[in-house]
């Protein structure tokens, strides 16, 4: 039994490590002192501040306008290029995914100054529109990816079957294919809006005209001191987060069960 | 099938939003000139030539130990949770794989702030270890302090892919070694191990990768000392506006992890990625 509690204690210390600096962020974000390090009582000073605060407000918008305006466009373009690249064979398509691994496997920064570099060159003011770019060009790659092995799985027939039934392409896609990889096309949606609201190193270097993300602007902050708003915004962030989180698993269990019935 | 034409408009957003840009980086990399004014620039190899003096290399090489250490400590934390998981009942590893996730849910950059007020000189992490008698250690600005948040933060891409791999395996196989006699250790070392070497090897390659290239970690927590090559691009490229340094440097990381994939992937035969095999 000495081994169990071994376990149970790694365990509880591996966990303990991740969510040390996510409880000292909530705990502070109730803290009645502008700085970090003293505890001067409890408060929802911050909680108001917050709502009253336009440039953070301002910074929340705009980071939920790249995420979901740059997901839902990585969605459209990664399920269309995903299923292009499944009906192709041959050395294009090896270029292509190879081509399409490349923002996934290259470093963040390599990335980040390849496409400041391109908008310099293209003339583009550095603003919304570049770093929308931006955030599309790194979350297409992971749509394609989640989607691509649930197109594997499918039976390329069904297609064919509708389509020599008199289903026109379009109404095969739709009626047809789309329902069958549905789970990676969300999986995909999802990953593209995590990693677009997490962004900190491409949107640093494509953005500009005092367009800021959370994360730029936490960055920004971080040599004088984080205002205690931002740990505030962060903490509703996170459990609206989870929240979201537990909805969306209640569902899915609840759908899979149904789907187990069904079969 | 007609339907793959609906592919086309993205082989031209990879054309021009993943091609292209690489070429314009590399293309600054081989020449100088005013970064601002393209008819200015003249092909050249001085920024290479510039870049192998002592203290760029030096960077060079402390990035890649630092990420290295990083790594090996990910690996040596991350494989005895993923193991412990991966022999749960299905519900309670489903938790615990969403504990991993979770964190990541808040602000990367202000959860790796958050350690400057755990290891600040009033932090709670200092003030343990002074109960515990080390008085007088530093935690923050330094390189101790680069390491602990790039564990931090890169942990759960070592252990999920561990995990993953260690789910899937077949149990009989296991089983099968008992019955034929080998203990414990063997059943670990000769089976379970080499089976799950691909997630290891993922997730050495996705915790090295962000490690070696951060310019924010060693920002926040390490100070001016701690600089690694990720801060020298980030300068070149938003103060000093010498793009043309800063693409060499850009260039010289991108092949070096290149390689390194190259490399690693020849141990990984079995993968499932999405990679055409270049890679």
């Amino acid at each position: 039994m000495v081994n169990k509690n071994l376990k149970r204690l790694y365990t509880f210390l591996i966990f303990a490590f991740l969510y040390a600096p996510i409880i000292i962020l909530i705990i502070y974000s109730f803290n009645d002192s502008k700085f970090r390090g003293d505890w001067n009582g409890f408060t929802l000073r911050w909680y108001i501040e917050l709502f009253q605060d336009r440039e953070v407000l301002r910074v929340l918008y705009y980071t939920f306008a790249i995420a979901i305006t740059s997901s839902i466009i990585s969605t459209v373009i990664g399920t269309m290029a995903a299923i292009g690249i499944h009906g192709i064979r041959g050395f294009t398509k090896k270029t292509i995914l190879n081509l399409n691994y490349l923002p996934v496997l290259n470093p963040d920064i390599v990335t980040a100054v390849a496409l400041m570099a391109l908008f310099r060159m293209a003339r583009l003011q550095f603003g919304f529109l570049t770093l929308l770019l931006a955030h599309i060009t790194f979350s297409v790659p992971y749509v394609v990816l989640s989607i691509l092995p649930k197109l594997k799985q499918m039976n390329d027939n069904l297609a064919e079957a509708a389509m020599d039934l008199g289903a026109t392409p379009f109404y095969a896609l739709r009626k047809v294919i789309i329902p069958e990889i549905m789970p990676g096309i969300i999986t995909g949606g999802l990953l593209a809006f995590t990693l677009s609201i997490d962004d900190f190193v491409i949107s640093f270097f494509t953005t500009g005209h005092g367009i800021s993300n959370l994360s730029i602007y936490i960055y920004s902050m971080a040599r004088k001191g984080i205002n205690p708003t931002i740990n505030a915004l962060s903490t509703l962030m996170f459990f609206s987060l989870v929240a979201l989180l537990l909805v969306i698993n209640n569902r899915s269990e609840k759908s899979e069960k149904i789907i187990q019935e069904r079969r | 099938m007609k339907l793959k034409r609906i592919g086309y408009p993205y082989f031209l957003w990879l054309g021009m939003f993943i091609l292209i840009p690489l070429l314009l980086v590399t293309y600054f990399a081989f020449t100088t000139g005013d970064s601002q004014n393209f008819s200015t620039f003249t092909f050249s190899l001085d920024n290479f030539k510039k870049f192998m003096s002592p203290i760029y290399l030096g960077v060079l090489y402390r990035s890649v130990k630092i990420a290295l250490i990083s790594t090996v400590i990910c690996l040596i934390l991350g494989y005895p949770i993923a193991f412990i998981i991966s022999r749960e009942k299905p519900r309670v590893r489903n938790i615990m794989v969403l504990m991993f996730v979770i964190p990541m849910w808040m602000n990367f950059l202000l959860r790796t702030y958050a350690w400057l007020t755990l290891l600040g000189k009033n932090g709670i992490l200092t003030k343990v270890l002074e109960f515990i008698g080390f008085e007088g250690v530093s935690l923050l600005y330094n390189d101790t302090a680069v390491l602990l948040g790039m564990v931090y933060n890169f942990l759960p891409f070592m252990v999920l892919p561990i995990f993953s791999v260690l789910t899937k395996m077949d149990k009989n196989l296991v089983e099968a070694a008992e019955d034929l006699g080998a203990n414990k250790v063997e059943v670990f070392s000769k089976v379970i191990i080499p089976l799950s070497l691909p997630g290891v090897i993922t997730g050495i390659t996705m915790v090295f990768i962000p490690a070696v290239s951060t310019f924010v970690i060693s920002g926040l927590l390490g100070g001016n000392k701690s600089s690694l090559i990720g801060n020298l691009i980030e300068q070149q490229f938003r103060y000093t506006g010498d793009w043309h340094f800063g693409s060499t440097m850009s260039i010289i990381l991108m092949v070096f992890i290149l390689a390194s994939m190259a490399l690693t992937s020849k141990f990984d035969k079995d993968k499932e990625g999405g990679g055409g095999g270049l890679w």
